[in-house]
């Protein structure tokens, strides 16, 4: 394989790494029924404290700690309101989000443009020389090979462990996991905090690796975050799913850099917004079987035809936590 | 183990759901709890299960004085509930299910779990596959699986709430044999029921309840009425069936071909006459639903007709059937039924045809109240649905189909209501087809089906039985036939 597209790809994976720790982190949250809009403000906010931070101290992992603490706290904001206060969480979630951002364009104005620390490459001995692979995998920076690690684990606990079956519980049925000895709300409490510091470590990981520094309005990370939100939903409350459509996220805008020069007739905005329905077309592929037309459609169709249809729409078909942004009461 | 109950008391708001109530079970019974809708026999078992806490009074479990605050604090005692509503989770397998809240080390031990649930399963008989999905099991099945948790860790009590609501009539066969092996192991099994024939058949001792207080005890042998007159405060009588006219069809169905993902049934054929009640049966989840469903045009059918008053309106959607006459009543009254957060006024108003743009309030809020003398609903125009209680909400619903309809399609009219609730829905079906409407209902009560019923349909494994006459079948031959037993191959 071309070495240029190689690099091109292992980029990608580069990438794609916020956005998987992003979106992981709320598919933790949403799992236990909680909706956080948060995302993209919060994401704006952690990577310009997560940069100053880094910036002032000179120091990368104080930095990432920033980061997440900001998450947790914005996440905390959410789940008070939510779960103690009873609040809408939709509506709590995009004034967070809204506020956050501003928050983070205003009190970054002093840091804009500086040249700050970024996070190094980490070749893995040995590993690095496989063919492909290498390139592809192992001649990463310490976030990347970090996210690997995220998505493996986060299945593992969400399916494996007795603590994420009882996490599926929580979310899908409250009252069903409260006759099973759990504390509803206070691991919603533990699992929207815990989702809020994932998203709030990929801040720093645009503004210390990826898009290193912190550029103000042109950063280019506004609207990650809604891109995130929209993964999750992709995903299926799936960490390896949810991590996937982080990945075709990022092939999809690098397919628009690289397409650009061979397509001068294109407007290159076109190219560069094109990621975006894309995603929304692919997310309405993905559950089209739920819609009441398309079973009356598929009922008219040949038999063998419609039994086909019918499977693959059902393997694809994914649905939420059945009590997400529902709270919990035992009365 | 003994069970003792001393002076329990809670309120909910104005509501005081239970009165001072003082009981004693001894080990080894099956103790029966009567009452209507709303006479405090759940909340009385969910202060006991931990579920929600007496505002006071003692528990006592083999004499000693224990605190439940949580239904982990239950278990740990030996107390376990089975809710009306089995308390699992659907989109996860049998086997997670089973895993979710019950002590261990981070990674649950999915193999000693089967092969707990296999032991427990060849006691009692039962048949679930650990690996399947929950969402797929019957809720008689669910129900089974919810004991068999209980039992695995460790309960020594068993509550049931409701349990016969929904499951069918081997299932419930089969459910009492288990409740009476484990009283013949001494342990303490609490059954909770409406339905006296159940209460009467199965428990060793009886008591009712009535508005939140304990009103009376009873012991074998059982008299009918005067547990009737416990529960009501008077005597009630069902009315007599009234012989059927000549027909004139209304509904017919050629070779009706439906489908979903687990079922498909091939060529059915009915014709339903004018002022005629059709019942459903089967076991839930055997294609009734579906059936009934495709009547209403809510579900296409992929092959056959649907013809009503010589129209044929197969693949056409729900607004087409609605014009030509039918309506449909579903099972979930709050899902969809009724519009939670929305008055009986507002639901009066939406139902019925409107004069002009501008909502005339007065004029509805009149008609509303004359529905609710009609309807005996107990409460007020501005009364929010969700607010009635389960008997009141059916009569609400029933209180807004439109008077003109010809065909009636109806889920489950009568589930979860106590016998003067049922009684008094019936006589307004009645009613309804003495004025030429017909109607097709579901039902998992097989008295119902009979009483009721001038023919029947039994649904099985993907097949359809020919209609049986409702005057001729009897309870056993028609639970025969649901559990698939003489169904022509």
């Amino acid at each position: 394989m071309d070495n240029n597209i190689l690099v091109g790809l292992a980029g990608v994976l580069a990438a794609a790494a916020p956005v998987v720790f992003a979106a992981i982190g709320e598919t933790f949250t949403e799992r236990a029924g909680i909706i956080n809009l948060s995302v993209n403000g919060t994401i704006l906010l952690s990577a310009m404290a997560g940069f100053a931070t880094s910036l002032v101290t000179n120091n990368l992992i104080l930095g990432f700690l920033v980061g997440a603490i900001i998450g947790a706290l914005v996440a905390l904001l959410v789940a008070f309101s939510s779960i103690t206060l009873k609040q809408s969480q939709v509506a709590v979630g995009f004034v967070l989000t809204l506020m956050t951002r501003d928050l983070a364009y205003f009190l970054g104005n002093s840091f804009m443009g500086q040249a700050g620390p970024r996070i190094p490459p980490l070749n893995i001995p040995l590993l690095q020389d496989i063919p492909i692979l290498g390139t592809l995998f192992f001649k990463q920076d310490i976030i990347v090979y970090t996210s690997f690690i995220l998505i493996v684990v986060s299945q593992w606990w969400i399916f494996s462990t007795r603590q994420g079956l009882l996490l599926q519980g929580i979310g899908e049925r409250p009252a069903a996991a409260f006759v099973r000895g759990a504390n509803v709300n206070k691991l919603r409490y533990l699992y929207t905090m815990l989702g809020g510091a994932l998203v709030g470590l990929a801040g720093p990981m645009f503004s210390l690796s990826v898009k290193a520094g912190w550029k103000g309005t042109i950063s280019g990370l506004d609207g990650i975050g809604w891109i995130a939100l929209a993964i999750t939903i992709f995903g299926g409350w799936n960490p390896v799913r949810v991590a996937l459509g982080a990945y075709l996220f990022a092939l999809l805008q690098w397919l628009g850099l690289v397409l650009q020069p061979s397509l001068p007739n294109i407007p290159s905005q076109v190219l560069q917004v094109a990621p975006f329905p894309l995603m929304i077309l692919t997310l309405l592929l993905v559950n089209i079987g739920n819609a009441e037309w398309v079973e009356r459609w598929l009922a008219g169709m040949p038999a063998p035809l419609r039994r086909v249809v019918a499977k693959v729409l059902r393997a694809m078909r994914t649905s939420p936590p059945a009590s997400l942004g529902v709270p919990f009461e035992n009365e | 183990m003994k069970v003792e109950l001393q002076q329990i008391d809670k309120h909910f708001g104005s509501v005081h759901a239970n009165d001072h109530i003082t009981m004693t079970i001894p080990a080894g019974t099956i103790q029966g709890i009567l009452g209507e809708n709303g006479a405090g026999k759940s909340t009385l078992m969910k202060i006991l299960s931990g579920f929600i806490q007496a505002d006071s009074g003692v528990i006592k479990l083999d004499g000693k004085k224990v605190v439940i605050h949580t239904p982990d604090q239950a278990i740990h005692h030996g107390i376990g509930m089975l809710h009306q509503d089995p308390l699992d989770f659907p989109p996860m397998r049998v086997v997670d299910n089973l895993v979710v809240g019950s002590p261990g080390g981070l990674v649950p031990n999915k193999k000693e779990a089967i092969a707990a649930l296999k032991k427990l399963q060849e006691r009692f008989g039962f048949q679930i596959d650990p690996d399947a999905y929950v969402e797929t099991l019957t809720v008689g099945e669910r129900q089974q699986l919810e004991i068999l948790r209980l039992l695995w860790l460790g309960a020594r009590v068993l509550i049931l709430d409701e349990p016969t609501t929904g499951i069918s009539a081997s299932q419930r066969l089969k459910l009492f044999d288990t409740l009476r092996k484990l009283a013949a192991d001494g342990m303490t099994v609490i059954f909770v029921s409406h339905k006296l024939e159940e209460v009467e058949v199965l428990c060793h001792r009886i008591a009712v309840f009535q508005r939140g207080r304990m009103v009376g005890e009873a012991k074998p042998p059982y008299v009918t009425t005067k547990l009737v007159e416990m529960m009501f405060g008077k005597a009630i009588t069902l009315d007599e069936r009234a012989p059927c006219a000549t027909c004139d069809p209304v509904l017919k169905v050629e070779h009706l071909e439906v489908e979903d993902t687990r079922l498909h049934i091939c060529d059915i054929n009915l014709e339903v006459c004018r002022g005629e009640v059709i019942g459903l049966a089967g076991m839930e989840g055997s294609g009734q639903r579906m059936f009934l469903r495709t009547l209403a045009g809510l579900t296409r059918p992929v092959g056959g007709k649907v013809i009503v008053h010589d129209k044929t309106l197969t693949g056409k959607t729900y607004a087409s059937f609605r014009k030509a006459g039918v309506t449909y009543v579903p099972a979930s009254r709050l899902e969809e039924g009724l519009i939670s957060g929305l008055s009986l006024t507002e639901h009066f108003i939406l139902a019925r045809e409107q004069k002009g743009f501008i909502i005339n309030r007065d004029a509805a809020v009149k008609e509303t109240e004359e529905n609710i003398d009609q309807f005996f609903i107990r409460g007020k125009p501005e009364t929010h649905v969700e607010a009635l209680s389960g008997g009141n909400q059916q009569r609400a619903l029933l209180a807004l189909q439109r008077q003109d309809v010809d065909v009636l399609l109806i889920e489950h009219p009568t589930r979860g209501l106590d016998i003067e609730s049922s009684i008094w829905i019936w006589s307004k079906l009645k009613a309804r087809c003495q004025l030429g409407a017909t109607i097709v209902f579901i039902s998992s009560d097989l008295e119902e089906l009979l009483h009721y019923s001038d023919r029947i349909l039994v649904f099985f494994g993907g097949k359809v039985s020919e209609p049986l006459d409702a005057g001729t079948t009897t309870v056993d031959q028609l639970g025969q036939l649901i559990g698939g037993l003489g169904m022509k191959s």
